[in-house]
């Protein structure tokens, strides 16, 4: 049997990689490493719920697991897309690029 | 007839409406007839009124009647009714009768003028409001008339409209008279206020006058004071009479019925409708005295030094109006009212007289180019010669009785003064010296028109010279009902007024009596003050046939006379013929004034609150504006930076608070 791992540890880790995926998320200029970055948060949080329901012992957590993860990949499908649509019309998808709603 | 008082104001209104409805396909001798029809059948029912009053004992002669329930509100009730009683009977009949006559006189004097209609249709308008607010019985419908008279003489004195001066003076006329208004009006709410205090909710003028003496002292000679104010400028007094000069602008028959024979004196009448409220405030009437008589003195020294034919009669209508309040002021309402209606006579004939002038001398009005009419107008010539021995108060005239009743009281009664009599004796010989300067100089001497105008002189047509007949005959004759007991006569119109004044100022006057003897006469049995009355009498008749004497001496005798006199007092002289300036003080105060005053709101309260407030608004907005959207940057990733640092703040705030 598996050594359990304890689900501070869990928190920890997703803490740790919630906050790269924001600070990739804020510095990177590649729309789509941001766009990688935003999927390591959506994933940071989702281990928060796995782990908790592990230890709360509730398939609460796990539902939403599958809920994030269907919305993650159908938002991927749309980001992707726009950044197509984006790279034909400006050819460069750098997000230091795109600033049409400067006020 | 009680029930059917309300036909005297109705037979205008009719005659308005009708002109006024049907008179523009109508010709103008139609126009005229209804016109002067309307006033006849009025006269005809206050001359019924009359003779009803006179069959029947005197504490009956009241009418009251109300026919419609014009506001309800709360406390307050106001009838739309009619009041005749013996003050108001006498009003009528001046004003439909003198009105009736000058109705007739316009019909030839307006002949060839375009507006002969619009005239006629203004004429018959202000006879109404004058009838209503002389015989309304509440305050607002008296108010109701007061407005609407003024409103006539806006635009009867405009009536030329297409000149600028008689559009100027109308609105002078107008704007002078709001002044006093709202005096008036703030007295009506003033007095409806404190009677109601007192449970008494009514602006009935007989219910005030059985109520007032719920009223406490302080509140009475405001509300009188008030109400002073409306009279004021109503029957241009000092200071608001600066108006009434100026409306010799109208027409000379509208000068001779509103601004001489009936609505200039709706302010004496007002005085005297209120007399009981007038007699609890003695320093009221102290203060009506004295701004009688020094109008009286100030207006007649004017009088001296103007050349135009009307400004001379303007000026001493403001006069009379002068001794009429001083009538009122010293509680001889009776006498005031008496020599209202003598004024109304022998004015509204000067007026009209003037106006036959002016239709001989083709409109001239400048008396410096008259002269020499005795022989070419003969009728104008004798019946303005009527009126100026009534108004110069020479015995057996109307003018004489009248004034010389006001004077008596002026100096007998216990509110008069003996100053108060001097001055105005002083200004009936003043009255007596330029009216007969305009006499003189308007029919006697050379004729110095030029060959032009006078190839034209001619006497006016008998539409004109009927009612100047007939008014000089009641110049002549007005007066034997007012004979003072002193001279055989029982002083009928007193005793026929009596009812409305009531006999408490009869017994003060008596009181008074004693002590005038006492101190005036030595000892001796009664007959003391008959004597005085008659001193004073012939005293002042003497001052009017020495101021006859002066014009005659200056303008017939030696016409070189007063060019001497202005050339030797040169800067007296323009400063009288300028009217003391007055009017350029005015100007300079209150037009001006005012002028400046909207100056600095336009700029201080306009243009920097106001608009410092609504623009102050937007350059908040814009500068506040331009800072923040520097924050929109447009980047996806600082946006995404604030949201995060927004959830740090957020989550920060909710991970400190439990530990503190």
């Amino acid at each position: 049997m598996l050594q359990e791992i304890p689900p501070g540890l869990c928190f920890i880790l997703s803490g740790i990689l919630f906050m790269i995926g924001a600070i990739g998320v804020i510095i990177r200029r590649n729309v789509i490493v941001v766009f990688m970055c935003i999927e390591l948060m959506l994933n940071a949080v989702n281990l928060v719920f796995i782990a908790a329901s592990g230890a709360l012992s509730s398939m609460d957590g796990s539902v939403f697991v599958f809920f994030i993860m269907t919305v993650a990949a159908v938002e991927a499908a749309v980001g992707m897309a726009i950044f197509v649509m984006v790279f034909r019309l400006y050819h460069t998808i750098n997000a230091d690029e795109m600033n049409l709603l400067k006020g | 007839m009680a029930d059917y008082i309300w036909l005297i104001p109705l037979f205008p209104a009719l005659g308005f409406i009708i002109n006024s409805s049907f008179g523009g396909r109508a010709s103008k001798t139609l126009v005229a007839w209804v016109a002067c029809l309307a006033l006849f059948a009025a006269f005809l029912s206050s001359v019924a009124v009359f003779y009803e009053f006179l069959q029947l004992p005197a504490s009956a002669r009241v009418f009251e009647r109300d026919i419609y329930n014009w506001i309800a509100s709360g406390e307050m009730s106001v009838n739309i009714g009619f009041r005749l009683d013996p003050l108001s009977v006498i009003m009528c009949l001046v004003v439909t009768g003198v009105g009736f006559l000058i109705h007739v006189y316009s019909v030839g004097y307006m002949h060839d003028d375009p507006g002969f209609k619009r005239f006629f249709i203004y004429l018959n308008l202000f006879v109404f409001m004058m009838l209503l607010l002389v015989t309304g019985n509440s305050l607002p419908l008296m108010f109701v008339g007061w407005e609407g008279v003024g409103l006539c003489s806006y635009l009867l004195i405009g009536f030329w409209y297409e000149k600028d001066s008689a559009a100027d003076a109308g609105k002078k006329a107008f704007i002078v008279n709001r002044v006093g208004d709202f005096g008036f009006l703030i007295g009506v709410f003033f007095l409806f206020v404190s009677l109601g205090a007192h449970g008494v909710w009514t602006m009935n003028i007989g219910e005030v006058g059985r109520n007032a003496h719920l009223l406490s002292g302080p509140a009475v000679t405001v509300i009188t004071l008030l109400f002073f104010v409306g009279a004021v400028g109503k029957s241009a007094q000092i200071p608001l009479y600066v108006w009434l000069p100026d409306a010799m602008e109208g027409p000379t028959p509208v000068s001779s019925l509103i601004h001489a024979a009936t609505m200039v004196t709706a302010g004496v009448y007002m005085i005297a409708r209120l007399n009981i409220l007038y007699s609890m405030a003695p320093d009221t009437l102290y203060v009506v005295a004295v701004i009688g008589v020094l109008t009286a003195f100030f207006a007649a020294s004017i009088g001296f030094a103007q050349y135009d034919i009307k400004k001379v009669l303007a000026y001493s209508t403001i006069s009379q109006l002068g001794f009429m309040f001083v009538a009122m002021g010293v509680g001889a309402y009776a006498a005031g009212i008496f020599h209202l209606m003598t004024h109304a006579f022998f004015k509204g004939l000067l007026f009209l007289g003037a106006g036959s002038v002016m239709h001989a001398m083709s409109g001239e009005l400048d008396l410096r180019n008259m002269g020499g009419l005795r022989k070419k107008t003969p009728i104008t010539y004798w019946t303005f010669f009527i009126a100026c021995l009534a108004i110069a108060g020479i015995p057996g005239f109307s003018g004489f009785f009248s004034k010389d009743e006001i004077l008596w009281k002026a100096f007998s009664s216990p509110h008069g003064d003996l100053w108060i009599w001097l001055l105005g004796a002083v200004t009936a010989g003043m009255t007596a010296f330029y009216m007969f300067r305009l006499f003189f100089s308007t029919f006697h001497g050379e004729c110095r028109a030029s060959e032009e105008v006078k190839h034209h002189i001619h006497e006016s047509p008998r539409v004109m010279t009927i009612p100047l007949m007939i008014l000089a005959v009641l110049s002549l004759a007005g007066g034997y009902v007012g004979v003072p007991h002193l001279l055989g006569g029982d002083n009928a119109i007193e005793q026929f007024l009596a009812p409305v004044f009531g006999h408490a100022t009869q017994a003060k006057t008596a009181l008074h009596f004693d002590i005038v003897t006492s101190a005036w006469a030595s000892s001796g049995a009664g007959g003391h003050e008959a004597a005085l009355e008659l001193a004073l009498m012939v005293a002042s008749v003497l001052i009017a046939l020495l101021g006859i004497a002066l014009a005659y001496l200056y303008y017939v005798k030696n016409p070189a006379l007063p060019d001497r006199f202005t050339a030797r007092f040169v800067g007296l002289f323009r400063w009288v013929h300028s009217k003391y300036f007055v009017d350029e003080l005015y100007d300079f105060v209150f037009v001006r004034g005012t002028l400046r005053a909207g100056a600095f709101l336009l700029k201080v309260a306009d243009g920097w609150i106001i608009e410092g407030l609504v623009n102050g608004t937007a350059a908040l907005v814009k500068r506040s504006g331009d800072r923040l959207r520097k924050l929109e940057t447009g980047y996806v990733q600082e946006y995404a930076f604030g949201i995060i640092l927004g959830a740090i703040i957020v989550v920060g705030y909710l991970i400190a608070i439990p530990m503190f």
